[in-house]
Parts: structure tokens; sequence; C-alpha cells
């Protein structure tokens, strides 16, 4: 993956996590269709290495364990989803 | 429990203060068919539903609703955010503004809070799936008012978002309505 900054880092992640969003649902409704959750699989692995990519520069995405803070809490020091507009 | 990720499901970008546009979109956070509504109808529906995947369903599309209400509180804060009084008062906000400021808060358009009796839970998945139905409907049709209503491309953008996520999750709801029926069905001994 190239290097990219927090700004390009996080619109990846949401267009993965929305992709995994909306196969989630059409899976929940169609349990037994392999090549989705193939596609599922895939889609929340390049999730999850493009979140540690995130998190290892831009802070924690996530609270209540799912994410490490590194020295001080960065939790509450990044501005908060509906102050960046983005 | 749930985890809360530090990050919108959409990004929101609006062009600037714009009280009379908040106004409007402010219903669904609030309002009859809001998001805040959606959230809570399907989460609360799910306990009593007779299979894990109805639960799963509710669940899931409930999960995705509160990122929809964060997105419409975004939407609203940031048109708040810095509107000078005259633009408050230019759109009939004040009686708003007197009780909340800029603040967020669950009301619609015309200032009427939200209230529990817009939502059902029947104990009855057949009425409970039919109500989630119409639910996603009366959203998708208030985001198409919202749409004709907005003069920010950005706000607007959003909105199209919101609008097509009430379509995909009506057709989720008709397949789960067809799979309880189903359900119902084999149970019975003629």
């Amino acid at each position: 993956m190239p290097a990219m900054n927090c700004d390009e880092l996080m619109t990846r992640i949401q267009a993965l996590e929305f992709t995994a969003v909306d196969l989630n649902l059409y899976l929940d409704t169609h349990p037994c269709d392999a090549r989705a959750v193939a596609d599922y699989n895939q889609v929340a692995a390049a999730l999850a290495q493009t979140v540690a990519a995130y998190e290892r520069v831009c802070g924690p995405l996530a609270n209540f364990g799912q994410s490490q803070s590194c020295g001080r809490w960065a939790w509450v020091e990044q501005p908060w989803p509906w102050e960046t507009q983005g | 429990m749930w985890v809360y990720e530090k990050k919108l499901e959409y990004p929101v970008k609006v062009s600037g203060p714009n009280p009379k546009l908040a106004k409007t979109v402010i219903t669904q956070y609030g309002g009859p068919d809001g998001e805040l509504g959606a959230s809570l109808r399907y989460l609360t529906q799910r306990y009593s539903m007779p299979t894990s995947q109805v639960k799963g369903v509710l669940t899931d599309i409930g999960t995705e609703e509160l990122a929809h209400m964060e997105i419409v509180a975004a939407i609203v804060y940031n048109l708040l955010k810095g509107a000078p009084l005259e633009q408050i008062k230019a759109a009939g906000m004040e009686g708003y503004y007197a009780d909340h400021d800029r603040a967020l808060f669950f009301v619609n358009g015309d200032g009427v809070p939200w209230v529990a009796a817009y939502i059902q839970s029947k104990g009855d998945p057949i009425a409970d799936l039919h109500e989630d139905m119409a639910a996603e409907e009366k959203a998708r049709s208030t985001y198409e008012h919202l749409i004709n209503l907005s003069d920010d491309p950005g706000v607007t953008d959003v909105l199209r978002f919101l609008r097509e996520r009430e379509v995909v999750h009506f057709q989720r709801f008709g397949e789960t309505l067809n799979i309880v029926q189903e359900h119902l069905s084999s149970r019975k001994f003629w």
C-alpha cells in the first residue's frame, strides 16, 4: 500500500467499512452465498490492515479496548467526527 | 455491548452556516420518521424476534441507524455552528435557540419533541417487520423532501447517501419478512 496521509487513510477506511456494512446486511438474509462470504472476508482483512495503518500515525479509532494508545491517552486528544467535516 | 468508532459512516461537508436548512434536516434527528426512532425501533424489537437470523438483521440495521443519527447530527451541528442570530431569527429558529442555543436536540422541523409513540414493538414479528418496511419508506420519502429543500450541494450529497440506505434496508426487511413467514408456516401441522 502506498504511503497515505490521515485524511486519505480515513477515506479508505470509510469506503472499506461501508462495503463491509452493506455485505453484512446482504449476508444476514443470504447466509449461504459463499461468494459474498468470501468478499466479506476479503474486505474485513483489508479494513483491519488499513485501520492498523491509520492508528499507527493518526491515533486510536475505537474505544473500550479495541485500539491501543502509545504513551499519552490519545483517545480524547483528536477531534471528534462532527468537528472535522470529513 | 457497543463500541464507538471515531469516524462518520459517510463524510459530511457543509458550505457554511445555514439555519434555514438545519431547521428542516433536524427532523431526521428527532422527527417521526427520523434516525433516533429508526435505531430505537429496531434495537428494541429484536429481543422478541423468533429466530437468530431476524435478531441479527434488526441488530445490524439498528446499529447502522445509530451511525445515521450521528451523520444527521453532524450536518445540523455544522449548519448551526457560527450562525449569526439574525440568520437564526430569519429561519424561524429563535424558539429553538431560546431552549437549546446551537446544541442538538430531538425535535422535528417545527420543534415538536421526539416521543416513543412514534415507534411500536408488538411482540408479533409479522406486525413489527411490516412497520419496519413502512418506516424505511417514510424515511426515504422524507429524505426526498429534504433533497428538494436543500440549497447546499454538500448536504444534498449526504442526504442522497442516507436515502439510498433506506432503500437497501427496505429490501432487507422485505427478505426478512419472507424468511419469518416461511419459518412460522413450517412449524404448523395440518
